[in-house]
């Protein structure tokens, strides 16, 4: 039996639903018009930088002084900064994060899991700024027991923590990635006579390589941008150095040191910023559109 | 729904009538099975001759699965089931869902083809060297590559993959796929090999083929299949076991269930009256 409602009403939901789309439509171009306002006020900014300082300059120089009287702007100080505290905080992230994605979606109790997985996803709801003063007053003093000469800032002490911060994102999506492998792959596997770590690391993870990839790019991606850890715990100091025992700025601690002083606007250290902030974009940009590309092949794939 | 009283075929008795008595390869023996507190099989005794095809067949929800998965221990990979019973398997008559028996050893003797094929992401190769190399059954990588060869020539595959060994596995037809997956259970060198529902993904000419390599590989290994098709029992199968609510109905030649059935519902079933 069937009960049509009368016309007024229709026309009432008809309205609402117009109008929820509309609100709905406007949620996503609100999303897509922030993004492009930051690409413009980024090129915009660092316009009149770039009018001073040709980009080759850039890469020529080897020391980022842009607020001497001599400037220098060699982005390499800053990103040899942001490459090494990256490069610590992955080297912890990835296989800690993955070891313990295989844990939890291939030998876990599911109610071990479901206890560990939302205590995990609280490490990464932890405020920044206080996993910066817990490298710099906790850990680095602990580091500097086992190398003496670690000065108060370093790059270790800074990458170490972030990647205990950027653990839970690892494997959060590495476990999504490996329990979307199929279970007839694994009954594959076990029929075989394989046993569960074999079918672990032989089947699973192969099978969800891409998706652990998107995942490991978008640890890079929070990595490269990862501020407050860096600016309290790494120091302020660009230099040129591959040495994570030393100290060193990063691109991300360079702005919000230039932020926080009291440069005129519009003068050229000012606009340098803009300029580091583009590098970044372009940075973290990239990282995300291979990251893109890697999930989607995964979806494909499964 | 009641049944009416079923008399159970004891283990080794049954009345056929092969031309030649075949020898037994597996005896399951008042076999009970539990998913947690609900009991799938009852008492089921049956015998699976050596060099055979034995198919199971019967309405969904019969058992018939949940029985090929015993014999190779699948269903240990589940929290909560329990096995009652025996099954043994001859010529040493190891009862294999015994607990201190390893099922990895099991698995190395039944092998097991599923219902949708299912290779490995990797390339053809890998999927056949899996085995043999987790278990180390080749000294050499020429020894591997001799067993690789030989499984997928004893499945029918080795002339259409000979050349593209290190393509993914994926990258093969439906039907392709599937031989490559019986080729990757005989790689390991079991005695039995257990099928089910082989073909239910595959097209009728890709079915074809599965079922002349079955009828080709009897004359190496035991086979088990599953099939929810009353005409491949017919086609592939030497001998043919009913099953209905978890119980066996009725066992024999696969002739003798299609043309003369003994039980009304083995009947009822074949005639197609349900199912």
């Amino acid at each position: 039996m069937e009960v049509s409602p009368p016309p007024s009403s229709r026309r009432l939901d008809k309205t609402v639903e117009s109008f929820m789309v509309w609100v709905l439509r406007a949620g996503g171009w609100a999303s897509v018009l922030v993004t492009f306002g930051i690409v413009l006020t980024l090129v915009t900014e660092s316009w009149p930088f770039f009018r001073e300082v040709p980009l080759i300059r850039l890469f020529q120089d080897t020391m980022w002084t842009p607020l001497f009287a001599q400037p220098q702007y060699g982005i390499g100080a800053l990103l040899a900064g942001t490459l090494v505290t990256t490069g610590v905080a992955l080297l912890v992230a990835i296989p800690l994060g993955t070891i313990l994605a295989i844990y939890l979606s291939e030998f876990a109790e599911p109610k071990f899991r479901d206890w560990v997985k939302p205590m995990l996803e609280l490490l990464s709801a932890v405020p920044t700024v206080v996993y910066g003063y817990f490298a710099l007053l906790t850990l680095t003093p602990i580091l500097q027991k086992i190398f003496p000469d670690l000065p108060q800032f370093s790059m270790l002490s800074a990458g170490l923590i972030m990647g205990v911060m950027i653990v839970p994102y690892v494997t959060s999506l590495g476990e999504d990635a490996m329990r979307s492998v199929p279970m007839l792959l694994r009954e594959g596997a076990f029929a075989l006579g394989d046993g569960k770590l074999g079918v672990a690391v032989r089947v699973v993870f192969p099978g969800a390589f891409s998706g652990l990839a998107a995942a490991y790019v978008l640890a890079i991606s929070r990595a490269v941008g990862e501020t407050m850890i860096v600016a309290i715990a790494a120091g302020l100091q660009p230099k040129m150095t591959f040495n994570p025992l030393e100290s060193a700025a990063t691109v991300t601690a360079f702005i919000v040191q230039v932020s926080l002083g009291d440069l005129p606007h519009g003068s050229i250290g000012y606009q340098s910023i803009f300029a580091a902030g583009a590098v970044l974009f372009l940075m973290t940009l990239g990282f995300n559109l291979a990251g893109h590309v890697l999930r989607k092949r995964f979806h494909r794939a499964t | 729904m009641s049944l009416p009283p079923v008399p159970q075929p004891s283990a080794g008795s049954e009345t056929t009538t092969s031309d030649a008595p075949a020898a037994i390869k597996v005896q399951i023996q008042g076999l009970n099975f539990f998913y947690g507190n609900h009991q799938v099989l009852r008492s089921i005794s049956m015998d699976v001759p050596a060099l055979q095809v034995t198919a199971l067949i019967g309405p969904s929800g019969c058992g018939k699965t949940t029985l090929l998965r015993c014999m190779n221990r699948m269903h240990d990979l589940y929290p909560g089931n329990r096995y009652e019973g025996a099954i043994r398997v001859q010529p040493d008559g190891t009862d294999i869902i015994a607990p201190e028996v390893d099922p990895i050893q099991v698995r190395m003797r039944f092998g097991m083809v599923f219902q949708k094929p299912n290779p490995f992401p990797k390339s053809i190769f890998d999927n056949i060297a899996y085995g043999p190399r987790i278990h180390g059954l080749a000294k050499d990588s020429i020894e591997l590559d001799e067993i690789v060869e030989r499984s997928l020539e004893r499945a029918g595959l080795w002339n259409e993959v000979k050349d593209r060994l290190e393509q993914p596995g994926t990258s093969l037809s439906g039907g392709q796929q599937q031989r490559l997956c019986i080729a990757r259970a005989i790689a390991v060198g079991p005695d039995v090999i257990l099928m089910d529902e082989p073909c239910s993904a595959l097209d009728p000419i890709a079915t074809a083929k599965v079922e002349e390599l079955i009828s080709e590989l009897r004359e190496q290994y035991s086979i088990v299949i599953v099939t929810h098709s009353m005409q491949q029992a017919a086609r592939v199968s030497d001998r043919t076991a009913y099953f209905h609510l978890g119980k066996l109905i009725e066992v024999g030649e696969t002739k003798q269930i299609f043309t003369n059935p003994i039980h009304r519902l083995t009947e009822d079933y074949i005639t197609g009256r349900f199912g």
